[in-house]
């Protein structure tokens, strides 16, 4: 046992000889380390790299980088005697100096940390000079957004710091607690190319904070990398007179150029001015803005949902059409007692059917869609008839999102066999629980989206392109147009045109717009909760589309009067680019769309 | 007339035990020192005076342990040790998670860290079973048996993912040395040491291909009789299964940080910026010490935040710092002369329990000292463990001078006990 005492002694004596060597040899022999100590403080400046650039469809730039500027305090440094002037220069009480002071001072004595955030570059000019007499006190430029107009808010989306929480959720292990990250619309979808990369700079500093030239020369240093700039669809011009119009009304309007699927316009109104979500009030005018009751954050062509009314009885038509349960100049004679209806009693084919837009008429031909006579069971032979219609809806891009390249797309709804099952049982329904289907009301739900892709199916004559707000990232042309077609040939779209373009062709009225032919279809849409959302789909010119349009302006009553006006609007300053019914302009700017001016 | 013997408590040791911990103190003031606000060492927002507090604390500490019956610690051995181990688990379920390890539990305000405690139950529950029926014929399966008493508490702190502290427990292992565990099964456990660390150093292919020739070799040697045959093929074979599972371990078993420090202890230049630059600043600190050191107070390196965690892990830097070579040799020695103290005080026990637990004392105390140190001046990967009576915080003071005072209690009354 005596020689594991001695052992456990010696061990003791040879760990600490270990040790005491290894100090002579760090502290002694090797003279790095006391060198080191000399040129010993490493700054690690982060290189934030410049956002991409946003432009509109002609290269009209839209959202842009403005620099900021921080205020750093090193507490070590600061001069509490200079407290005075520091207030006076930015301007803020002595309590809340304390608090900027006491948060630096309890962060770190001996490093810098943030005292005032974001001062814009005017404010910063002003006081850049006086700034240098204090010490402890340096400057650290930032870059935000900034924006050359105050439109397409919802769409372009915010970019704000990014949170722990998303830090926890990132997976590529990109973000770092500062870094700015795209909240939402195309600074979210397109996050990725907008954002460039980080870099970073090691900058050897003595004791006094003096810069003594890069670290390792250089070695460990990277440069950030810009963002890619974006070119969107979207005709600044048509967007700002559009928002103009919608000023002051809850709604939405969406145009898309029929032929690639390129949105021309994206109003959601009402909406915010994107200065606010950007700069050292953020957080405060976020809050208001969220806690705005009218929802100015909504993203409404993409999230809002409301039956699409009379606009569905295009579809409708075309279902019957393509499924040979009526015929383009079939004469359907109604009486007016199936269902209410505006539209007088007589007899009507398609054409007329759309223009008049009879309730009746559609009842008919829903019914022969629905129950086919396949199964002596009426319901079972609404089932058949359901579904087969059912499958029809869904091909024009209903019930399901259309891959619109922005956040939150909402899909709408087209209710299902399990979802009548539910309600009334199996086998329990058949076309008298579900016939407000018909004219577009019951449980049928889309977005404005959907609605102007609606315009651009009937402009193409049975397919469409997935509406997207993003032309170009960087050199690259966003290229990915792929047909859907809808499952109507194009031979039966002429009657359904037909009705279309007579609606808007009555010299004088507010759809009309001389010399040019184009094709639209008004719904009111009944609103359970208030007065009637006026609604307009349609596209323009009837042969070679360049515009198909959806315009939904919430408790404004007939589709006739403010979504027809508007669109109109659009559709005239799109296609010939000037406006000459004034008077239809001042009726719309107004707002309250309760004159009799003949439709 | 036994007992009419009056033993005194140890005079040496408690001197140096106050050396310690004033010298510990004096260097907490220094490394928080700010030479701009010329603060008085006794305002509280000084980590010096919160020191000053604990110290004055673990003063009625002792005062407990004095009152404390000595033969409280021996009778309730076993329920103290499982005391210590139902809380060990309970913070598992109960605790809160700080940094990646759920070793704290939150009362109120207070927040109590059952591993520190634990390793005063550990040192108790071991000493308890190792000193009961001393038989000679039964001593070698006790004495392996035995290593459940640190392997447990062990493994419930590596759960809680505190590597660090759950290491100190493998210091006990000294314990059994010096109670007569066989040196082979000691060398066998260094072996796969030496071997782990091999593993992190060296490509897994060719590391095993060095050791397939080496076995081949010693087969040529050794292997006439089938006994060492066998004895050569399955070392062979466990020391392959070893190199696989260290690879397993520090893949899918360490926490990401236990790895890079793992990692930075081969190689502390490959991250400067990230866990090597704790080391790294660390050592630059201590080096540009140099002889003599800066002095008192005069310190740049740890006055300016370049050393993390500079009064606790770290506050070697500041005696390195400050007062050079010298200084940290002189510490050096105290602590050494301390230890060699505490061994005195063990084997002169008459009581295989009081024994054996101030050999527990010293190798939990000892291994602190070594790895500690031995990380700042980067001989050892860093796993955030305190140096004893010089690091701030009041929990591990509180465990070190528990540990010596019931040892110092206990040494006062050898006299009493029987003999076994």
């Amino acid at each position: 046992m005596t020689e594991r005492i001695f052992g456990i002694r010696l061990f003791l004596v040879l760990t600490i000889l270990i040790l005491s060597i290894r100090l002579f040899s760090i502290q002694i022999i090797d003279k790095t380390y006391k060198k080191a100590a000399e040129g010993n403080f490493i700054k690690k400046i982060i290189d934030y790299p410049y956002r991409g650039l946003i432009y509109d469809r002609y290269g009209e730039l839209l959202v842009y980088n403005e620099p900021v500027f921080d205020i750093e305090i090193l507490p070590r440094e600061a001069k509490l005697e200079d407290s005075v002037d520091i207030k006076a220069l930015f301007d803020i009480t002595q309590e809340d100096f304390d608090k900027r002071y006491q948060k630096a001072r309890r962060f770190s004595k001996n490093l810098s940390s943030i005292f005032y955030e974001k001062l814009s570059n005017e404010r910063f000019a002003k006081i850049q000079d006086r700034l240098i007499d204090f010490e402890g006190f340096s400057v650290q430029s930032r870059i935000t957004r900034g924006y050359t107009v105050n439109a397409l808010s919802n769409a372009l989306g915010y970019v704000g710091q990014v949170t722990s929480q998303q830090i926890g959720m990132d997976t590529s292990g990109y973000y770092k607690s500062g870094d700015n990250i795209g909240v939402t619309g195309i600074e979210n979808t397109y996050e990725e190319y907008l954002r460039g990369l980080r870099g970073v700079r090691f900058n050897k500093v003595d004791v006094r904070g003096v810069y003594m030239g890069a670290y390792e020369n250089g070695s460990f240093d990277t440069l950030s990398i810009p963002g890619l700039d974006i070119r969107l669809t979207v005709d600044a011009e048509l967007q700002l007179y559009a928002e103009k119009l919608m000023k002051d009304k809850i709604g939405s309007v969406v145009a898309i150029d029929p032929t690639t699927g390129e949105i021309l316009a994206l109003v959601s109104s009402p909406t915010y001015d994107p200065v606010l979500l950007t700069g050292r009030d953020y957080s405060k005018n976020y809050l208001d803005i969220q806690s705005d009751t009218t929802k100015p954050l909504f993203n409404r062509p993409l999230q809002a949902m409301y039956p699409p009314g009379s606009m569905f009885k295009t579809i409708q038509a075309l279902i019957a059409l393509q499924d040979h349960k009526i015929e383009a100049k079939e004469i359907i004679k109604v009486d007016g007692s199936l269902i209410g209806d505006h539209a007088p009693p007589g007899p009507y084919d398609v054409e007329r059917a759309i223009t008049k837009s009879s309730n009746n008429y559609f009842f008919k031909v829903f019914r022969r869609v629905i129950q086919q006579g396949i199964d002596a069971n009426p319901y079972i032979d609404t089932r058949i008839g359901f579904e087969n219609w059912r499958i029809h809806v869904l091909q024009f891009g209903f019930g399901q999102n259309l891959g619109v390249d922005l956040p939150n797309e909402k899909s709408g709804f087209v209710p299902s066999l399990e979802f009548y099952d539910k309600i009334y049982g199996k086998d329990r329904w058949k076309f008298s629980n579900i016939y407000s289907l018909s004219i577009g009301q019951g449980e049928l739900n889309v977005t404005p989206m959907q609605m102007a892709n609606l315009g651009a199916i009937l402009a193409n004559r049975g397919f469409f392109y997935a509406p997207h707000i993003v032309k170009k990232v960087g050199d690259i042309n966003n290229s990915e147009l792929e047909r859907h077609f809808v499952g109507v040939d194009s031979a039966h779209f002429q009657s359904v045109l037909d009705g279309m373009q007579a609606l808007v062709s009555v010299p004088g009225s507010r759809g009309y717009i001389p010399g040019l032919i184009f094709c639209g279809k008004t719904s009111t849409v009944q609103n359970s909760q208030g007065i009637d959302h006026s609604g307009f789909m349609g596209f323009a010119p009837r042969e070679n589309p360049k515009i198909a349009i959806a315009v939904y302006v919430e408790n404004s009553g007939w589709g006739a009067r403010a979504a027809l006006s508007t669109a109109s609007l659009l559709i005239e300053k799109y296609i010939t680019g000037t406006v000459k019914k004034v008077w239809l302009e001042e009726y719309v700017l107004k707002g309250d769309f309760e004159d009799a001016k003949p439709n | 007339m036994q007992n009419q013997i009056k033993y005194q408590v140890d005079f040496l040791a408690i001197v140096y035990f106050v050396l310690l911990v004033m010298l510990g103190w004096l260097n907490i003031y220094a490394a928080d020192y700010d030479p701009e606000l010329n603060n008085s060492i006794f305002s509280l927002d000084q980590s010096a005076a919160k020191q000053m507090l604990w110290i004055s604390a673990s003063i009625l500490l002792i005062a407990i342990v004095f009152i404390l019956d000595y033969r409280f610690y021996e009778s309730f051995g076993y329920i103290i040790y499982f005391g210590v181990i139902i809380l060990l688990v309970a913070v598992l379920f109960l605790g809160k998670e700080v940094a990646g390890s759920t070793s704290w539990f939150e009362i109120g305000f207070i927040k109590v860290q059952p591993s520190e405690f634990a390793k005063i139950g550990a040192a108790i529950g071991l000493a308890k079973y190792l000193s009961t029926y001393d038989d000679q014929r039964f001593k070698k399966q006790r004495l392996r048996r035995s290593a459940a008493f640190f392997l447990l508490p062990m493994a419930l702190i590596i759960l809680q993912g505190d590597l660090g502290s759950a290491m100190v427990y493998g210091s006990l292992v000294i314990v059994l040395f010096r109670e007569g565990l066989s040196v082979r099964l000691l060398l066998f456990a260094l072996y796969i040491l030496l071997i782990f660390f091999l593993t992190l150093l060296l490509d897994q292919w060719i590391l095993l291909v060095v050791i397939l020739a080496i076995s081949l070799i010693a087969l040529g040697l050794f292997a006439r009789a089938t006994k060492g045959f066998v004895k050569i093929i399955s070392i062979t074979l466990l020391t392959f299964c070893l190199v696989k599972s260290v690879d397993f371990v520090l893949n899918d078993v360490l926490k990401a940080h236990q790895k890079q420090r793992v990692l930075s202890l081969i190689n502390p230049n490959a991250d400067p910026l990230g866990i090597g630059w704790n080391v790294m600043q660390s050592k630059i600190a201590i080096g540009s010490g140099g002889f003599m050191g800066k002095g008192f107070l005069k310190g740049t390196q740890t006055k300016f935040d370049f050393v993390p965690a500079q009064t606790t892990d770290f506050i070697f830097c500041t005696i390195g710092e400050e007062h050079g070579w010298l200084g940290g040799t002189f510490i050096l020695i105290i602590f050494g002369a301390f230890f060699m103290r505490l061994l005195m005080i063990a084997e002169r026990q008459k009581s295989a329990f009081v024994r054996i637990y101030g050999y527990a004392v010293f190798s939990i105390m000892f291994f602190h000292f070594a790895i500690n140190i031995a990380m700042t001046i980067g001989l050892f990967p860093v796993i955030g463990i305190p140096l004893p009576f010089f690091s701030y915080g009041g929990s591990s003071l509180w465990t070190f001078t528990a540990l010596l005072f019931i040892l110092l209690k206990l040494d006062s009354k050898r006299a009493s006990f029987l003999q076994h």
